[in-house]
């Protein structure tokens, strides 16, 4: 059914931006603390108390809108978002709402085919967060915890740019890997730091207007949001083929039972009577900030996938693995720099060997335990041939482990490489003497038997032969003139 | 109080002729004697007032005595107090002790005021005639069936019947240059942005103004040097130099160019208020100011103006009483809703909810453009209109009300014709403007007020001419019987 189909996605993400304090108050936005011990009165909208702007959080804004090459406007205007909840101390949300800090920028996704799409973002503006219920532990009651009501977030507004959920995955961890890459969001996603609502609509392919949209909340990971706007598709198109019609809704997705559910009744929607909020001036955005902003901007992960391309000669797979993170771009740089070339080779290591370990340990590559500069040194060994590439990945494990760097390893283990053809040669001889059948049948035309005898020397030299010289002595002797 | 003005009781202070303490008991007597039957104050706490005193004599005595330094005063009680109870006049806030003091709380402690209480006023200052107070209205010290003004009734009530030499008010839209007029003291708001709002409950944050009222220019001049100036905590106050407004006091006036708007004798302007006001104009042609007619055409339109942006932004600020942090909760709450519903419902009175309703429809979705956006666009014409006057004008002068105090209860029933009271005080905070409201005699045997209104921060120049005036009038130092003077 769903070849007729075309999906319609625009993506809503919220960046906690990373200030020490929260964008209106002095309190601290420590993740993790206890119940409102991180509110401050201001937070606790206390009569009389007043709003001031954390000029971090401005800065930050214009990074990203630089960053996505968008207008950063020179006047922006905070307004009062009003509605009552009790996480919602003031009984309105202060956030831009008629004129944002950032408008009209793009960002470029890679899609698993390699192919590249642009999607629009429409816009960016600065909000404080709200609080949060807690339900558990309090009997009939709800208890209610401030110590996220402030702290600034930037939420980016794509431009319903996106026709899969694949393509939403995609722009949403372009979102992820851009504000981690320009230091602007820890896009720490199980710590709610980077949230994402989806608008998800369905229509006829070659249909000219969209069709009604729902809105998806609490898509806390990539595979969420993948697996809500599949489920959510499915159930839009389901309910128009069976003759009903999609209301514009919020839904909340609940990935335990992998389905979307109506969260509020329509009766029961906001008027936010939005009103510019007469306690804050216009944020004023002049060219000096902006040049300021741009000068501290880092290489963009676009630009440096590109590079890394002509270069280092890297695939676009590779480059655009390597550029995901910058603290892992950063890191390969300095093995190539630490190497002086093999661009390549430095890649395949830290796609491969480091990768993992990190995956197996659970460690960011900023806590690695072997550093850039000992891994150029393991990688040296494997260029001046003392060690073969399969011994190094032992060396790495000793590394990892703690045993010192990649010379004391190859000293103190012995592993380094017999390159001595001599030597070689006196093994060779005898592994071939002790297999004779061998030795037969391969002459006899079995010349799959050659990794056999490959095999045997290197058990017998504990690997550290030259493979190379290895291969060259055998293929000589094993013919037998 | 003996010559209750700041600057004698400062030297008597100086000369070791009387105490803090002294003044202190005093003070607190006369609000034992007064302070019941005119229902000035909500909060009175005479230890913590003592307290103050001792300190203020002890600074007095190590010779590092301000102007304010050990003078009793009282401060309208929207504003916070560390450890004193400060309600708004609600009863919403009936039990809410802060654990903070407004900026202009903290500025006046520190420059050694000693606060003797938190005077009534309208709840949250949303009344033009201190009728709307959970506590009772307040009486005029003139004409006990009289109210005071609003909403700093209690404020303007406590200073004219010199219970303390002067008090903090607020001025949403004439809250301190009304109730100063009808109780016949002097009373200056300042410019929008020259005192902190920060930790003064809110009711319309982009008109709202702390100010004082005491017994003269030359009072408020002391007051305001000790108040005005930049915070942090308060991202609309202006970071504009202070100048010592007593030392400018005496400069020459002469050749300053006042202008009259005529809009400010309409029609409805009482004939007892037109005579006087003519002969304050009159005596300040006699100070040689030239004094002569312009207009403010918008002007008529700042009372419809104001009542859709104040409530707007009071519905919001109000939103945050919702029983769930601090102030008034209802009983059992049987859900969220009824939590607040009850709770506002209990904790608010008729004229804070019919704000509340006005703000809330202004401000919504089909309404907004017609009203609110219109308001702000018309408050603009309205502030177009003043910044042309002051190109030729140094000052604009009027009446500060078209009427004396009214009678208790004489308006309640009409909330137009009340919120009229405020018709020539709203202009100025639609503009954000300084002005002052001095004595210039009296209608019957009830006071009438001066309004004059200068540029933006200068408050300076409205001080200088007020207190010029006062030098040669003496309307400002008439106390109504049986009060001391």
């Amino acid at each position: 059914m769903s070849g007729d189909w075309e999906t319609v996605i625009g993506l809503e993400i919220h960046a906690q931006l990373k200030t020490r304090s929260k964008i209106f108050s002095g309190a601290s936005t420590t993740f993790g603390a206890e119940p409102n011990t991180n509110a401050c009165l201001v937070d606790l909208g206390y009569p009389g108390m007043l709003p001031v702007l954390n000029r971090e959080a401005v800065h930050l804004a214009v990074r990203f809108g630089l960053a996505i090459g968008a207008e950063v406007a020179d006047r922006s205007v905070f307004a009062r978002k009003n509605y009552f909840y009790p996480d919602l101390p003031k009984g309105y949300q202060i956030s831009q709402y008629e004129l944002p800090i950032v408008k009209q920028g793009t960002l470029t996704i890679v899609l698993d085919d390699g192919s590249e799409k642009v999607i629009g973002v429409t816009r960016a503006h600065l909000e404080e967060d709200a609080g949060k219920s807690l339900h558990e532990n309090f009997d009939d009651s709800t208890g209610v915890d401030l110590n996220r009501a402030g702290v600034p977030l930037l939420e980016i507004v794509s431009e319903p740019d996106m026709r899969s959920a694949q393509e939403a995955v995609a722009y949403m961890k372009a979102i992820h890997s851009l504000v981690r890459y320009i230091d602007i969001c820890d896009g720490n996603m199980q710590e709610g730091s980077l949230r994402c609502d989806a608008n998800v609509s369905v229509r006829r392919r070659g249909a000219k207007e969209f069709g009604t949209r729902a809105e998806l909340k609490n898509l806390n990971s990539f595979r969420f949001v993948e697996k809500a706007i599949e489920f959510e598709v499915e159930r839009q198109i389901d309910v128009i083929e069976s003759g009903g019609t999609v209301v514009q809704e919020t839904r909340l997705y609940d990935p335990d039972r992998h389905e979307t559910r109506s969260m509020r009744a329509k009766e029961e929607a906001n008027d936010y009577r939005y009103f510019p909020d007469p306690d804050l001036l216009p944020v004023v955005v002049g060219t000096d900030l902006i040049e300021a902003v741009r000068k501290e901007l880092p290489e963009l992960p676009t630009a440096r996938r590109e590079r890394f391309m002509e270069e280092h000669g890297l695939s676009a797979y590779d480059a655009g693995v390597l550029t995901a993170e910058r603290e892992m771009a950063d890191y390969y740089e300095a093995v190539v720099q630490s190497l002086g070339g093999e661009p390549k080779l430095a890649a395949n290591w830290v796609m491969g060997e480091l990768a993992a370990a990190l995956n197996r340990d659970s460690l960011a590559i900023g806590d690695s335990k072997i550093d850039a500069g000992s891994l150029a040194g393991l990688l040296r060994r494997i260029g001046d041939d003392t060690i073969s590439g399969k011994i190094a990945k032992d060396v790495f494990e000793a590394m990892w482990a703690g045993e010192g760097d990649a010379d004391t390893v190859i000293e103190k283990r012995g592993l380094k490489q017999i390159t001595d053809t001599g030597a070689i040669a006196a093994i060779v001889d005898e592994v071939i003497e002790k297999n004779p059948a061998q030795l037969a049948d391969y002459r006899g035309g079995k010349d799959k038997l050659f990794g056999y005898f490959v095999g045997q020397v290197m058990k017998a030299t504990q690997g550290k032969a030259n493979p190379a010289e290895v291969n060259r002595l055998l293929k000589q002797k094993l013919v037998g003139d | 109080m003996s010559g209750g003005d700041i600057k004698t009781l400062a030297a008597a202070l100086a000369s070791g002729e009387t105490t803090s303490v002294a003044l202190t008991e005093q003070a607190l007597a006369a609000i034992g004697v007064h302070g019941g039957a005119l229902n000035a104050f909500i909060t009175v706490d005479g230890e913590r007032a003592l307290a103050e005193a001792r300190a203020a004599d002890e600074r007095i005595a190590r010779g590092e005595a301000g102007p304010l330094t050990g003078i009793p005063m009282a401060h309208k009680d929207l504003f916070c107090t560390e450890g004193v109870k400060t309600t708004a006049a609600s009863r919403m806030l009936d039990d809410f002790v802060p654990p903070y003091d407004a900026t202009v709380v903290a500025r006046l402690r520190a420059a050694g005021a000693v606060m003797v209480g938190k005077t009534n006023l309208d709840e949250f200052a949303m009344g033009s005639s201190n009728e709307t107070s959970y506590y009772g209205p307040v009486k005029n010290p003139w004409d006990a069936s009289c109210v005071p003004g609003g909403s700093s009734g209690g404020s303007a009530a406590a200073v004219a019947a010199r219970l303390v030499p002067y008090a903090t008010g607020t001025d949403t839209g004439g809250s301190i240059r009304q109730p100063a007029a009808l109780s016949g003291i002097t009373g200056l708001k300042p410019t929008y942005g020259r005192v902190s709002r920060y930790g003064i409950v809110a009711f319309a944050s982009s008109l709202d103004q702390a100010g004082m009222l005491c017994a003269s220019a030359e009072d408020a001049a002391h007051v305001l040097g000790a108040i005005a100036g930049f915070d942090e905590h308060d991202s609309t106050a202006v970071d504009e130099p202070v100048p010592d407004y007593a030392a400018l006091l005496g400069e020459d006036i002469r050749g300053r160019r006042v202008g009259i708007p005529r809009e400010f004798l309409s029609e409805g302007v009482m004939p007892g208020v037109r005579s006087a006001f003519s002969a304050a104009a009159d005596e300040l042609g006699a100070l040689g100011c030239t004094v002569e007619e312009t207009s403010l055409p918008s002007l008529a339109l700042s009372v419809p103006t104001y009542y859709v942006v104040a409530p707007a932004e009071a519905s919001s600020n109000l939103a945050r009483y919702d029983g769930v942090r601090f102030g008034h909760r209802a009983e059992n709450p049987a859900d969220l809703a009824d939590l607040y519903e009850r709770s506002r419902g209990e904790g608010f009175g008729a004229e804070v909810k019919r704000r509340i309703l006005i703000g809330t429809f202004v401000l919504s979705h089909g309404y907004y453009d017609a009203y609110y956006l219109r308001a702000q666009q018309v408050r603009q014409l309205i502030a177009d209109d003043f910044r042309k006057a002051f190109e030729t004008y140094d000052f604009l002068i009027g009446p500060t009300t078209p009427t004396a105090a009214f009678a208790i209860g004489e308006k309640t029933a009409d909330p137009v014709q009340m919120y009229l009271n405020d018709i020539f005080t709203i202009g100025v905070n639609m503009a954000g403007l300084p002005a002052c409201s001095v004595p210039m005699g009296f209608d019957g045997m009830l006071p009438v007020g001066l309004q004059i209104i200068g540029r933006a921060f200068d408050e300076a120049g409205i001080l200088r001419l007020a207190h010029h005036y006062q030098q040669a009038t003496d309307w400002h130092t008439r106390v109504p019987e049986g009060f001391a003077s």
